[in-house]
């Protein structure tokens, strides 16, 4: 049994992040999609915390939150004129969107409903993983530990570096 | 009242459509890009619920999201490097009059 302020945490964590994610990918401003954007993504977080990772949710707000919409907000000031208006949809467009995204809820809520069991499990009792347990997982090397992963990250995140300034230099 | 794993599969499955509708519509790279981000972030919440209410005593489904926020942080960058320097040859960054590989 939740208490009551969980449960009115989550109904406005819930509604707030399906209000914003639609307004993202309806809104005409693109710097308030971009917004929207944020706004959904810090739901996300207050989700992580509700459902105890609390590191997750602190990664999220930093990354995501804190660096990619950052990252978007500068792009769209570089590229466009702030207060332009993207051009209205034509009802083509906006009916091949609408019908990909209905079979998507479809496929999705059936395979919902077909384990139903699964969907409505009750929360169990776990202790939220410590600082000391997500390092000794990030680097260790036995079963259902992660270094070989997280040096591909690093790896990865060079090659992002490279490659972001190889492609936007100046020739 | 039970706040079960289908209360926080429902938002996301909502996110992922809303990501799916925005792909397919949005002209502009940038919200393209935007609602690739709502589609990453749906199944990142799917994979959190997933290890939460099945298999509280592991920590994959954390990792993995761990991982997938690195990776899209990484895509992210890249994608908008090149679309600033696509602005730069064409002077726009609207998918439709994209149609040559070379300026």
């Amino acid at each position: 049994m939740e208490s009551v302020g969980s449960i009115i945490l989550y109904f406005i964590v819930a509604l707030s992040m399906i209000v914003f994610s639609v307004m993202a990918v309806t809104t005409r401003k693109i710097l308030r999609a971009a917004t929207y954007l944020l706004f959904t993504l810090f739901g996300t977080a207050v989700v992580y915390f509700m459902l105890d990772y609390e590191f997750l949710g602190a990664v999220q707000i930093a990354v995501y939150a804190g660096g990619i919409v950052v990252l978007f907000v500068f792009a769209i000031l570089l590229t466009s004129r702030p207060g332009d208006n993207t051009e209205r949809l034509t009802s083509k467009s906006r009916m091949l969107g609408g019908v990909a995204a209905v079979i998507t809820l479809i496929v999705a809520c059936y395979s919902l409903v077909s384990r139903c069991a699964l969907a409505f499990a009750q929360k169990p009792e776990m202790e939220t993983p410590d600082m000391q347990q997500i390092g000794a997982t990030l680097m260790g090397t036995g079963a259902g530990q992660y270094l070989l992963p997280f040096e591909a990250v690093s790896v990865l995140l060079l090659a992002c570096i490279i490659g972001g300034v190889v492609v936007a230099r100046k020739r | 009242m039970e706040i079960t794993a289908v209360y926080y599969l429902i938002p996301a499955l909502i996110m992922f459509c809303c990501g799916v509708y925005g792909f397919i519509t949005r002209k502009n790279m940038i919200a393209m890009l935007i609602s690739l981000e709502l589609m990453l972030n749906a199944v990142d919440i799917n994979f959190v619920v997933f290890n939460r209410f099945l298999y509280p005593e592991q920590m994959e489904g954390m990792f993995f999201t761990l991982f997938a926020i690195a990776i899209a942080a990484a895509e992210t960058a890249l994608a908008i490097a090149i679309i600033i320097n696509i602005f730069r040859a064409a002077k726009n960054i609207d998918v439709r009059s994209l149609n040559e590989m070379k300026f």
